[in-house]
């Protein structure tokens, strides 16, 4: 982002996690609210990214090696005569599809209690810091129409 | 329909809906009714789009399973490997926006849809400033309330306004369909606002507002609010304090019980239906004021419906659930997940045989409507013999148009107020004496 920006901006889609990106605008004046805002934010922000760039590498592995593995056990190799890569149809797969969402059950249960709790706390951190801002900006106001 | 909607996020001029022709809704139905036609648009657009798991109201939108939309995605993907792009150094000076934008202008002018696609991606590709952009945002709030969704939400519970015994009164019916949308946007915005990280990894919802950072958390909350308190007060104080009670318990039941549900159990595929349910039992309450067997039937009615569509539009999305986390009878329990399907065509049968003897409607609604719920049962039992891709979309359209078709002969068969009255005449008067003619 141009460094005259004030304001924070948001990239593609990882190509691991699939989240965007966000590289956060740091005011010179920043408050300690605001600070604590931002950081939470960079907090939240890394928590999401690791999570879900190990669990999406985790399914592509698992997917392949099930495939790799019925595949062997029907007898056939992984690429056919053209050089394609071999798939299953939608019907072999879902027994991975199942077998791989129970066995990551427990792991999102934890990741959902703690994405609420940091949605919450994210979100209320931004009404303080906009009321604060209001706040701000009403004196502001006041003292120049006193001038 | 993803082109179309796609394009029109844009801001590209329109296309016309030849597209729609992607759409695998039966065209040989001679249904000149623009209002099928709309959701026939709606739907397509809506397939290739957001909408979360269900396509009805107050819960996600429906998926397509369409395999154009996976091309589509692996195109994209093969361009984020040919441009790997350093965020940190990527340089967003005028002369890559001017090269974007007349990018974009050649696509439209050549009205090559794919290239027109392809520069979306690559512009999705771009770094964007997280500033609320005020010309855009009606755009936003748009799909952050998933305003088509809502539209259909209004038109069950008109439906179910309808078709309520008792003289049409326009004021009640206007401030019941607003304070039923509003209800809508608010449960919708909130739904978007839990669910952020799982929509990013989904294919059909990764293209949403609270996802693409066009719109902060908190104005997504604030705007939720601001549609939902004077949502539920319209619905209280201008209609009556049970369609009130009744918007506010189903904004519960759509965020604080499915959304969470859907990643902790399969039972929120129920607690979905009785949501979609709700709206036309809201109707029937604002035209009447009290729940009454018409009301439960009608709610009956769409909470039958929401299965056969509901499943099998999750059949071809057992990749995506299965990876994000979600717990859906068509990952976990897949026989089950058909079997329930079929069941609920069958009860919807059944259902409308009870209508005519709650004299909700005359004999003939059972009769005409015969055929179309004996075509969805039968393709609920194709699904459940073959449970494969093709049974799961021809079962998945026919509930598209199989639900707009129900209500419409539901109503054209609807009892007359006057013969009601007239019947309750004569039932109540003995033989001989003269019949009076009640005004309505």
């Amino acid at each position: 982002p141009p460094a005259h920006s004030r304001y924070d901006w948001i990239g593609p889609p990882d190509k691991h996690s699939n989240l965007r990106p966000v590289i956060f605008y740091v005011p010179p004046e920043e408050s300690p609210l605001e600070r604590r805002l931002r950081e939470t934010r960079q907090e939240a922000q890394a928590c999401d990214q690791r999570f879900w760039a190990r669990h999406n590498r985790a399914f592509c592995q698992e997917k392949e090696e099930f495939i790799y593995s019925r595949l062997k056990a029907k007898g056939l190799e992984m690429r056919d005569e053209t050089g394609q890569k071999a798939t299953l149809n939608a019907e072999e797969m879902a027994d991975f599809y199942k077998d791989f969402l129970s066995k990551n059950f427990r792991k999102h249960m934890q990741y959902n209690r703690d994405w609420y709790k940091r949605n919450f706390t994210i979100t209320f951190l931004m009404g303080q810091v906009a009321l604060a801002r209001a706040l701000r900006w009403l004196r502001w106001k006041k003292k120049n129409v006193g001038n | 329909g993803l082109f179309v909607w796609r394009l029109k996020s844009t801001g590209i001029r329109q296309i016309p809906c030849q597209f729609v022709q992607l759409c695998h809704v039966a065209n040989g139905r001679l249904i000149t009714f623009q209002y099928f036609n709309f959701l026939k648009r709606m739907y397509v657009t809506q397939c290739n789009k957001d909408l979360s798991q269900r396509a009805k109201p107050k819960s996600d939108s429906v998926a397509s399973p369409f395999r154009e939309l996976q091309q589509l995605d692996q195109e994209k993907k093969v361009i984020h490997k040919i441009r790997p792009v350093s965020p940190v150094h990527q340089p967003l000076s005028e002369a890559s926006i001017s090269n974007e934008l007349r990018e974009i202008k050649s696509a439209a002018q050549t009205e090559d849809s794919v290239a027109a696609v392809r520069a979306e991606a690559k512009g999705d590709r771009q770094w964007k400033e997280m500033k609320l952009q005020l010309d855009d945002l009606p755009g936003i709030l748009a799909r952050l309330s998933k305003i088509k969704l809502t539209a259909l939400v209004v038109s069950t519970a008109s439906a179910g306004f309808a078709m309520a015994p008792v003289p049409f009164d326009l004021t009640c019916f206007l401030l019941a369909s607003l304070g039923t949308g509003l209800a809508s946007c608010a449960a919708n915005s909130i739904n978007q606002f839990f669910e952020v990280p799982f929509d990013s990894n989904m294919n059909r919802t990764k293209n949403r507002p609270l996802v693409r950072g066009q719109i902060s958390p908190l104005l997504a909350v604030c705007f939720a609010a601001s549609c939902g308190v004077p949502g539920i007060a319209l619905l209280t104080l201008g209609v009556n304090p049970l369609t009130g009670a009744l918007g506010a318990f189903n904004i519960f039941l759509y965020t604080c019980c499915y959304t969470p549900m859907k990643r902790m159990s399969i039972a929120n595929t129920w607690v979905g239906a009785v949501v979609g349910a709700i709206p036309p039992v809201m109707g029937w309450t604002a035209a009447t004021g009290s729940l009454d067997a018409g009301a439960l039937l009608l709610g009956g009615i769409l909470y039958s419906w929401q299965f056969p569509h509901f499943n099998a539009l999750s059949w071809g999305l057992r990749e995506d659930y299965s990876r994000g986390g979600y717990c859906m009878m068509s990952v976990t329990h897949p026989r089950l997940c058909r079997r329930v399907a079929l069941r609920h065509c069958l009860a919807l049968i059944g259902l409308s045989t009870v209508a005519p003897v709650l004299d909700i409607t005359t004999w003939t609604f059972p009769i005409i409507s015969l055929p179309i719920n004996l075509y969805i049962s039968y393709l609920a039992f194709r699904f459940y013999r073959d449970a494969d891709r093709s049974s799961s979309r021809k079962l998945f359209f026919c509930s598209l148009w199989h639900l707009p078709m129900l209500l419409l002969v539901m109503f054209t068969c609807k009892k007359s107020f006057l013969e009601k009255e007239d019947k309750d005449n004569l039932l109540g008067e003995s033989h001989g004496r003269a019949m009076e003619i009640r005004l309505p």
